[in-house]
């Protein structure tokens, strides 16, 4: 589903990544983790083509084709969905209305007729329960004085409406208390299928004791440094991160 | 490279020039000039007398810089204070109006045949070319309801009377610079006089169109709404472009008695300039102030105000009856190089009057914007309350907004409450909206509508669609 190879991007003139290569099928999921500044988010940010990072070579494939050329809307209607780490705030928007309007742009892509607010209302009462969200928060701005748990299963929502094939949650656990962590997690779970794929970026392993991964990355100074099963994500939990880039230094 | 960068505007649609015979008076500004106007317009003694009167004061008077506008000095006697296109022959009804100006209007959106609009809902039209009113539709219509709209011409000689007993009530000629030179040299404008116990079958409205090069538009608008009444009533304007400044300057009354209600309304979009050298454009210095005379009485002001070089205005209401209200509706919205200073001010008299100001501005490009307003409460205002909201919304970083409130509590028992906020569209929220499949443009869309969401909401229906695509094409490339 999605092929990234030898990517290297930067940001404000500055290399972040340094050849990444990664290999993502459908029905896989696949945990990123890595210590503060490794650039975990910002693999997530240029595979969905934020403006502020410049991709320098490599390529990035999805469904079998580069979608380095595409803007952020095409990419998002090819059925790439990003969970933000701090979803912002759009006042005024009502939140049912922006729900709206990313499903029915991408009703529209795919042929399909657009809902009405009564049709999509029927959707959003079914998604909301799917994901164990409080009905009152459609009716409020988009996030407008959300707490974080609360930013993070909007989120979920969102994924739950648009169906993505590819989803990247960028550390969806961060800021959550236990409860809204299941909350997410069971969320999660609900809407991985064998025909859709996820990327989990994460600092922390306590979501993959809910959400468990294929496979477990270990990003460092901008490249993968290791990858193996979710016993990685273990080994990582009880001996940090600096065994493995000691040992990848040493490689070197 | 930060999508939040201006790159052209649209261009501006209505900046077509008719090719129309006028009867243009020379430039310039005497007392010949008032007496030939009010000699033009055949008008009765008291006319010529208020003229006069407005003229010889505004000659003491200075103009006036306080507002946060800059432009260069106005040359009054390099203005035509009467252009009029010229009539064919004397009009008995709509089949004699010079089809090239039907034509006119007709390109403008504005039909003067009496047709039902796409909404069924039919639409009294007061069309105003450069000075004069050429058309007005459904006159004999609303007649028979006792109402009388139409052009103000036709009003100074068909009811003298009552022109002769409001006009000036709330816009005294000595009020300001502009409203005096407009009491002197108005040529034409509108008339409305609904009558007791009458609701107003249909929205009335005066689209305002300028089209000779140089010639100032100085229009006059005077509704009453006597008591028990209703009326809601639309403004709209357009203006070719031109490389030269053009001077708007008008005066609109309105006057409620005991238990009235006037909905005023304008989506104005006068010619804003060159985009990228200010060059041309309209400055528009408009004073418009609403009495709410009588008990329970009732007027609220809400304008779009998109166009203009600089636009210059704060539609007011004096609460003097009772229980009146007042009421403010603005969103504003500055691009490039306009520059934009408007508010309201809201005289609270009587008591238990109430006001409610919501006021959003909106700047992108080089633009200035500025909200300015006075509450004022007097003595007598007892449990007088007023509520105002300020907004700001900055598109870019190259654009201002600046906010001038004003209160003025002289009464123990009245209750002020004033809100402000300024925000900023960032680069994030539209990238959210990217990262959901909605396009750049959708996106300002859905986010300048929910920041206007409270004044739209108070306009008419097919005014709120016109005023939300126009907005939209004024943003258009505001993001790149």
């Amino acid at each position: 589903m999605l092929e990234i190879r030898d990517l290297h991007a930067c940001r404000d003139e500055k290399e972040i990544l340094k050849g990444i290569n990664l290999s993502v099928k459908s029905g896989e999921i696949h945990a990123i983790m890595g210590p503060n500044g490794s650039g975990k988010s910002t693999l997530a940010k240029v595979v969905v083509g934020h403006p502020a990072y410049t991709v320098t070579s490599g390529d990035i494939l999805y469904q079998g084709k580069s979608i380095l050329e595409e803007n952020p809307e095409q990419r998002a209607l090819d059925g790439i969905f990003m969970a933000f780490q701090y979803p912002v705030e759009i006042p005024g928007v009502n939140n049912a209305n922006f729900l709206r309007l990313a499903y029915n742009a991408k009703r529209t892509f795919q042929g399909q007729e657009e809902l009405d607010p009564l049709e999509f209302d029927d959707l959003l009462q079914e998604k909301l329960k799917l994901v164990e969200m409080d009905p009152s928060f459609i009716n409020r701005s988009v996030n407008e004085g959300f707490s974080g748990g609360e930013k993070k299963k909007n989120e979920i929502l969102q994924m739950a409406i648009l169906e993505p094939q590819l989803s990247i949650l960028d550390e969806t656990d961060s800021g959550l208390d236990i409860d809204a962590l299941r909350e997410v997690a069971n969320g999660v779970n609900k809407l991985m299928q064998p025909d859709r794929a996820m990327i989990l970026v994460t600092h922390y392993q306590r979501l993959l004791n809910y959400v468990q991964p294929d496979f477990v990355h270990v990003l460092s100074a901008g490249r993968i440094v290791k990858s193996g099963g979710k016993d990685l994500a273990l080994e990582l939990e009880d001996r940090g991160y600096d065994w493995v880039i000691d040992q990848q230094t040493a490689e070197v | 490279m930060s999508t939040l960068e201006s790159i052209a505007n649209q261009e501006y649609k209505y900046g077509f020039r008719s090719d129309i015979e006028s009867d243009v008076i020379p430039k310039g500004l005497t007392e010949d000039t008032v007496r030939l106007i009010s000699a033009r317009k055949n008008e009765p003694a008291f006319m010529l007398e208020f003229r006069l009167k407005a003229f010889r004061h505004w000659q003491k008077m200075e103009e006036p810089h306080w507002a946060n506008v800059d432009y260069p000095a106005i040359d009054y006697q390099d203005i035509i204070y009467y252009a009029a296109p010229k009539p064919k022959a004397k009009k008995k009804s709509l089949d004699e109006v010079d089809p090239e100006l039907l034509k006119t209007f007709d390109k403008l959106g504005i039909s003067l045949t009496e047709q039902k609009r796409l909404s069924g809902v039919p639409i009294a039209v007061d069309a105003v070319f450069d000075s004069v009113s050429v058309a007005t539709t459904f006159k004999k219509d609303l007649l028979k309801h006792g109402i009388i709209f139409c052009s103000f011409s036709e009003a100074v000689q068909e009811y003298p009377e009552l022109v002769e007993k409001y006009l000036g009530s709330v816009v005294p000629t000595t009020d300001n610079f502009f409203a005096a030179l407009n009491s002197a040299v108005f040529s034409d404008g509108s008339f409305c006089y609904i009558p007791p116990d009458t609701v107003c079958p249909m929205d009335l409205s005066t689209y305002f169109r300028i089209n000779t090069e140089g010639a100032g538009q100085f229009e006059r608008t005077l509704i009453i709404c006597d008591r028990n009444s209703k009326v809601s009533y639309l403004e709209g304007c357009t203006a070719p472009m031109f490389d030269t400044n053009q001077l708007h300057a008008a005066v609109v009354e309105l006057v409620a008695l005991e238990n009235a209600e006037i909905k005023y309304s304008t989506v104005q979009n006068w010619f804003a300039g060159d985009p990228k050298t200010g060059k041309g454009g309209i400055y528009n210095f408009v004073t418009k102030r609403g009495k709410c005379l009588g008990d329970h009485s009732h007027i609220s002001w809400t304008q779009v105000e998109t166009g203009s070089a600089i636009t210059w205005k704060y539609p007011s209401c004096i609460l003097q009856g009772d229980y009146s209200k007042g009421e403010f509706y603005s969103v504003a919205l500055t691009n490039n190089l306009q520059q934009a200073d408007t508010g309201t001010k809201m005289i609270h008299i009587g008591k238990n009057t109430t006001s409610t100001i919501i006021s959003k501005g909106i700047s992108a490009g080089k633009s200035t914007n500025a909200y300015r307003g006075m509450v004022s409460m007097k003595k007598s205002a007892t449990n007088a309350r007023n509520f105002t909201q300020c907004d700001s919304m900055l598109i870019g970083s190259n654009c201002a907004a600046n906010t001038f409130p004003v209160i003025e509590v002289q009464n123990k028992t009245a209750r002020v409450e004033h809100e402000a906020s300024t925000s900023k569209i960032s680069e994030d929220q539209l990238f959210y909206f990217r990262q959901r499949g909605i396009e750049t443009e959708e996106a300002m869309s859905a986010i300048i509508n929910g920041f206007c969401k409270e004044v739209f909401r108070e306009l008419p229906g097919e005014f709120a669609v016109e005023a939300t695509r126009l907005l939209g094409l004024k943003l258009e490339n505001t993001v790149g």
